[in-house]
């Protein structure tokens, strides 16, 4: 099977899932006695009008079957409702993701970036003392609550007052030029992504860790030794390749991580990303933004875990599904 | 390998041996929470909001080492700067004793009780971690909060785990459509991001529940969102499983499907349901400590170390009142030992990860 063909499979398996998952969030939030229009009503500013347009879009008086149906028709068609404070939740949800897939990447970027090397060097140098300090710092560094570790480095930052407190941008964000703006913005990333960077960071560095020890150990790396490459040479043009294969199917597993443990560090910073949106309607019960999000969500999720395990087949070429 | 097996092998290391023995006292401790509190969990103090740990004294005056004695804070109002401010009060002295009496208790919910680690004059205002916002005592409801974020985590694995493993077995069991069907479903379940499956489903609680039923309802969410790894591993294991003789041999003897899975396979899984659950009991706590900061998960006047935390949400009480972060320390622990003991165990039990 080509590589195109593959990519189409897993694109088609995905389908039945995002089905199942839209069943699933539809009948569990249906089940709850919440009024999905409850807040909408007791908002003012929206007219008579609008709430009559939603309960015939959702279709509020016709049975939960139909509903569904209308709510799966709605969706596909690119209407998502408005929120409880009027705005088009679709308008809403897309500067979200842009922020949440920006601190995503960030931090699998630099977790990636710091934690291969020191999984390789604390393999090699297995049962050293760099080997031990890095399994308690990691260890730490795993147990750390996301949310606590926020609290801190927020106290961090108002004390040193070396990094801006919440939000995304700074005030005068509109009239910086384009340099200027992008710095802005990676500086506002700066301490949350550093916060779930070092969370990340420790199981993957871990994991390669773990991984590297088990190819050491493999008879081919025992032969190469025989037949008397250097150490450097069979670490890193044998060992190497085959240890970091596993860890390209953990990218996925990181991404779904990382979409679930950024809420409360978004929370903690006000980033405005996915994740605090998702608590703000669920909190305010705001049905709509919360349907969309979940559905959101998984398709981020699914999509992360496709890209990963094309990007392992692209790499290794035993892979064949 | 059976459990003494286990607890010699565990007790070679020091590191994760170390971490089981904190895990055990960390467990009797809220086992016995009544006895080392020293006010009840609802007991508030309105009138001494915030106020920072009680000092403890055992030098007096001539410099001689009495029993420990203690002063109460008077709250002022600082009318120049337009803060309350604490003060102590020197004129009296209060002798604190171990193992006197303090308020009623049920140990257990049976024993009644009134004997207490730590015990004080009526009059005297304790408070060793200070208090919060409420005016409650932040030491005595560590104790209160640990029964409940450590034991949540438990509870939920309890319902999820059959769940999971029992699933898990029929789908690799029955095979074909089933199998597709089934598995299809626990993805669609894994593939929703877990944190917010969480908030919204706390979120959509209905709100005037009494506490026990939100504890319940709580506990049922995380153990929802649980299940589906562990049937995904269980179900690959039984698929190499019930391809065995010893399978064939109980089929012919003419057992149930049913029987054959739970009483046959599945305890062949058992090693790694053990090291599962060890491993998993740390994110259930993060996760119930998460959504009680967050303010979905144990509502107050119930104390959790997450809900003890949301304290921390204000600027001003982690930089003027940092006693209010004391339950950070302890989930950090619990977690941290989890782990430790969690990895030991399954390098124990899977004797290829072991180097």
């Amino acid at each position: 099977m080509n590589t195109w063909t593959y990519i189409l499979k897993r694109i088609l398996e995905s389908i039945p899932i995002l089905f199942i998952v839209s069943l699933l969030s539809f009948f569990l939030i249906r089940l709850s006695p919440v009024d999905p229009l409850a807040q909408m009503k007791l908002n003012p500013a929206i007219s008579e009008e609008t709430i009559q347009k939603e309960t015939k879009r959702l279709g509020l008086d016709k049975p939960v079957i139909v509903q569904y149906g209308l709510w799966v028709k709605n969706f596909l068609s690119g209407n998502m409702g408005y929120c409880i404070d009027n705005t088009k939740v679709s308008v809403k949800i897309k500067s979200r993701i842009l922020n949440t897939l920006l601190l995503s990447l960030v931090v699998i970027f630099f977790s990636w970036i710091i934690a291969l090397p020191l999984g390789i060097l604390a393999a090699i140098f297995y049962n050293s003392l760099f080997d031990k300090i890095l399994t308690v710092l990691s260890s730490v560094g795993m147990a750390i609550p996301s949310f606590f570790f926020a609290v801190l480095m927020l106290l961090f930052a108002q004390k040193t007052g070396y990094f801006p407190i919440g939000g995304l941008t700074s005030i005068n964000f509109n009239e910086m030029d384009l340099f200027h703006k992008i710095a802005d913005v990676m500086w506002h990333v700066a301490l949350p992504a550093f916060v779930l960077t070092t969370i990340s960071l420790s199981s993957l560095m871990r994991q390669m860790r773990a991984n590297l020890l088990d190819i050491l150990d493999a008879d081919y790396v025992k032969f190469a030794y025989a037949k008397g490459l250097s150490k450097s040479k069979v670490i890193i043009k044998h060992a190497l390749r085959n240890a970091i294969n596993p860890i390209i199917t953990l990218l996925g597993f990181e991404f779904a991580g990382l979409l679930s443990g950024a809420a409360l560090t978004e929370y903690v910073f006000q980033y405005p990303g996915l994740g605090k949106l998702i608590l703000e309607a669920a909190m305010q019960s705001d049905v709509n933004l919360v349907m969309a999000s979940l559905m959101i969500g998984a398709f981020m999720l699914i999509s992360g875990n496709i890209i990963a395990d094309i990007v392992l087949k692209l790499t290794d070429p035993r892979v064949r599904i | 390998m059976n459990f003494s097996d286990l607890f010699y092998k565990l007790k070679k290391d020091k590191i994760p041996f170390t971490a089981f023995i904190v895990l055990l006292i960390l467990y009797f401790i809220i086992a016995f929470a009544d006895f080392f509190a020293v006010y009840p969990e609802n007991y508030s103090m309105r009138s001494l909001a915030y106020q920072p740990p009680s000092n403890i004294y055992l030098i007096n005056k001539e410099n001689k080492i009495v029993r420990p004695y203690t002063y109460n804070f008077i709250r002022t109002f600082n009318k120049e700067k337009l803060t309350i401010e604490y003060k102590q009060d020197r004129t009296k002295k209060y002798k604190i004793s171990l193992f006197g009496k303090g308020y009623e208790y049920k140990l257990f919910g049976i024993i009644k009780t009134n004997i207490h680690l730590i015990s004080k004059p009526d009059e005297c205002n304790l408070f060793l971690l200070g208090t919060d916002i409420n005016g409650h005592d932040v030491y005595s409801r560590l104790f209160f909060g640990g029964r409940i974020s450590l034991t949540i985590g438990f509870l939920a694995l309890l319902i999820s785990f059959p769940i999971g493993a029992i699933y898990g077995g029929i789908s690799g069991y029955l095979g074909g459509k089933w199998d597709k069907v089934m598995m299809r479903i626990a993805e669609a379940v894994m593939s929703i991001p877990g944190f917010y499956l969480l908030i919204i489903l706390a979120g959509f609680l209905p709100s005037g529940m009494t506490s026990s039923e939100r504890f319940t309802l709580i506990t049922v969410i995380l153990a929802f969102i649980g299940w589906a790894g562990l049937a995904r591993v269980i179900r690959g294991m039984v698929l190499s499983i019930k391809n065995q003789d010893y399978i064939k041999a109980i089929k012919t003897i003419g057992a149930g499907k049913f029987r054959i899975i739970t009483r046959h396979i599945l305890p062949q899984t058992s090693s790694y349901i053990i090291v599962a659950i060890t491993l998993s009991v740390p994110s259930y706590i993060l996760a119930e400590s998460g959504l009680s900061f967050l303010g979905l998960g144990i509502q107050l006047p119930d104390a959790s170390w997450g809900n003890m935390l949301r304290e921390a949400q204000e600027f001003a009480n982690i930089i003027y009142r940092p006693w209010l972060l004391t339950p950070g320390f302890l989930i950090f622990i619990a977690v941290l030992s989890f782990n430790v003991l969690g990895d030991k165990i399954r390098d124990i039990l899977d004797p290829k990860m072991i180097k």
